[in-house]
């Protein structure tokens, strides 16, 4: 399959007449996936898990297949292990109270780094002061990776938990997670992997990667918004407390006490976004279908070639890794002396959507000495037209500017 | 949307890049910083007040070129004026990027800050013409 095959599928494409180049915010999404909930709702809808009658068995055995083709995906050794959440924010807080608040005492430690996204950063904030622990970071060297002194100088035997992107969403920097998991686990503490930005883009192996957590949010991989997933190791699920109370959860109820029902439903509170698990499941059957090695032989095709592009302007500044092997599908880069949001506005005139800000990781900001940036993130159907189009429109946004720029 | 020059004129280009307005006051009555969470604008008012009138005015900070233009023009119109006066053009300013003020003589009054009409035109923008007037007003009225 090419890239101009691939494009057909996504609808938005041809509709609007843009350049997508924020897909590190959420991609878009393919006719097979708006199709399945289209026949979700015309021929599967009812409350899965409540019905006696066949049409909620029905919707329940597709939500259920929906739960065993993403333990497959990741390679968890059991369904069991696959939780439904919103997005990934919610998988994060959801182990930041039931398995944070529950295991972290006083004088323990949590280590993250500096490339974190307020998701994985805030709620262990919040955790720590209630545990009386501490939160600690990891920062990364001048080539805007974690070294490997950094990561045995943070994590110790103090440190419980360490939290970890996977790729950053600013820099796109690949974090050597294989090591830092084995590491800590040496010291004793779990680790919890955001994977948001790395699944929709590179085959992720929860039992390889021996991750106690691994998260990440369907939205970003061609799947619907609203649908989050939560791999975590049944061991440790087993003997955490249900993050949210209510409906489906629970196995009996009385006046003054529950008991909850086993993994994975004790985590599933609540009617679920039944549609988007649908969703979900098309999308990893498109990305299945298309293959992650054809999907990384498109993107680092055009992802190399837009930093050969972009290295080319002298008037940029250019926030990324010079170790290709460990970079992703994001860039982010500023028109020196000149401000993200006046570049995006310039962009959208030519209709090239780019994301400007501060992407969620204030801290990463401040510590890389910057307000914010320019991102450019790419998926399977964006082409090297798209990165020559981002080139002009750069070049345009820099004309304007430039004789009013103080040097 | 409008056509970008609209927008990035030169009045606007100049107080953006380069604002003689952008410096510190020494001994002002007050003292404010706005900010924009979104995309991290920030800037912080000083101004200094004789009875009833705005004497002097100056800003520092960061952000993008409608922020921190939007500051400066802001700056330029309102020295010099009354309380009374500069709560007026405020109200007509934020109604003006709001879309709600169509009067020609009260816009009139704006000077210089007319340049940004063209903002009402681009939504992901009005935040960033707005905040250094927001500043002003939370600063007159809490005085």
């Amino acid at each position: 399959m090419d890239i101009e095959n691939i494009k057909k599928d996504f609808p938005i494409l041809e509709n609007r007449k843009i350049t997508y180049l924020d897909n590190g915010a959420t991609t878009q999404k393919p006719i097979q996936v708006i199709k399945s909930i289209e026949e979700f709702y015309k021929k599967y809808n009812s409350n899965p898990h409540r019905g006696a009658y066949s049409l909620s068995i029905e919707t329940t055995e597709e939500y259920e297949n929906t739960r065993n083709k993403i333990a497959k995906f990741i390679n968890a050794k059991q369904s069991q292990e696959i939780v439904f959440s919103k997005n990934a924010t919610e998988s994060l807080n959801l182990i930041a109270y039931s398995y944070g608040m529950e295991n972290l005492k006083k004088d323990d430690e949590v280590v993250i780094s500096i490339m974190e996204h307020h998701s994985n950063l805030v709620p262990w904030q919040k955790v720590v002061k209630l545990t009386s622990s501490k939160l600690n970071y990891m920062y990364m060297n001048d080539q805007f990776e974690l070294s490997d002194e950094e990561i045995e100088s943070k994590i110790t035997d103090k440190t419980k938990i360490v939290g970890i992107t996977h790729v950053s969403n600013v820099l796109g920097t690949i974090n050597n997670i294989k090591r830092i998991i084995k590491y800590a686990h040496k010291k004793g503490a779990i680790v919890i992997v955001d994977a948001s930005q790395s699944i929709p883009h590179m085959p992720i192996d929860v039992q390889d990667l021996d991750c106690d957590f691994l998260v990440f949010s369907g939205h970003k991989m061609l799947a619907p918004l609203g649908i989050g997933v939560l791999y975590g190791k049944k061991e440790i699920l087993n003997k955490m407390t249900p993050f949210l109370m209510g409906g489906d959860m629970i196995e009996y109820v009385y006046e003054q006490e529950t008991r909850f029902a086993p993994l994975p439903n004790k985590f599933e509170a609540g009617t679920q976004n039944v549609e988007a698990v649908i969703g979900l499941g098309a999308a990893i059957d498109y990305i299945n279908n298309i293959g992650y090695d054809k999907i990384q032989e498109i993107e680092n095709n055009i992802v190399q070639y837009a930093i050969a592009e972009l290295s080319k302007l002298n008037y940029l500044d250019l926030y990324l890794t010079p170790n290709k092997e460990n970079h992703s599908a994001v860039i982010s880069f500023n028109i020196k002396g000149v401000h993200p949001h006046d570049v995006a506005t310039i962009l959208d005139t030519e209709g090239i959507c780019i994301r400007s800000g501060n992407h969620c990781a204030q801290p990463l900001m401040r510590y890389l000495g910057i307000d914010s940036t320019c991102r450019a993130s790419f998926y399977i159907y964006n082409t090297k037209n798209d990165v020559d189009k981002l080139v002009n429109a750069l070049n345009k946004a820099y004309t304007m500017f430039k004789k009013y720029i103080v040097k | 949307m409008e056509d970008l020059s609209d927008v990035y004129n030169e009045l606007i280009m100049e107080h953006s890049m380069n604002s003689y307005n952008k410096k510190r006051i020494e001994n002002a009555d007050f003292c404010k910083l706005g900010h924009n969470p979104n995309c991290g604008d920030e800037i912080t008012l000083e101004l200094k007040i004789d009875g009833d009138k705005i004497t002097d005015m100056a800003f520092s900070g960061h952000g993008c070129a409608i922020s921190q233009a939007s500051t400066s023009i802001m700056i330029d119109t309102l020295k010099g004026k009354t309380i009374e006066e500069a709560k007026e053009i405020i109200k007509t300013f934020i109604g003006m990027i709001k879309r709600e003020e169509t009067n020609q003589e009260k816009l009139e009054k704006l000077e210089d800050a007319i340049a940004f009409k063209n903002v009402a035109n681009m939504p992901a923008r009005v935040k960033c013409a707005l905040l250094a007037w927001h500043t002003i007003e939370d600063i007159l009225n809490d005085k």
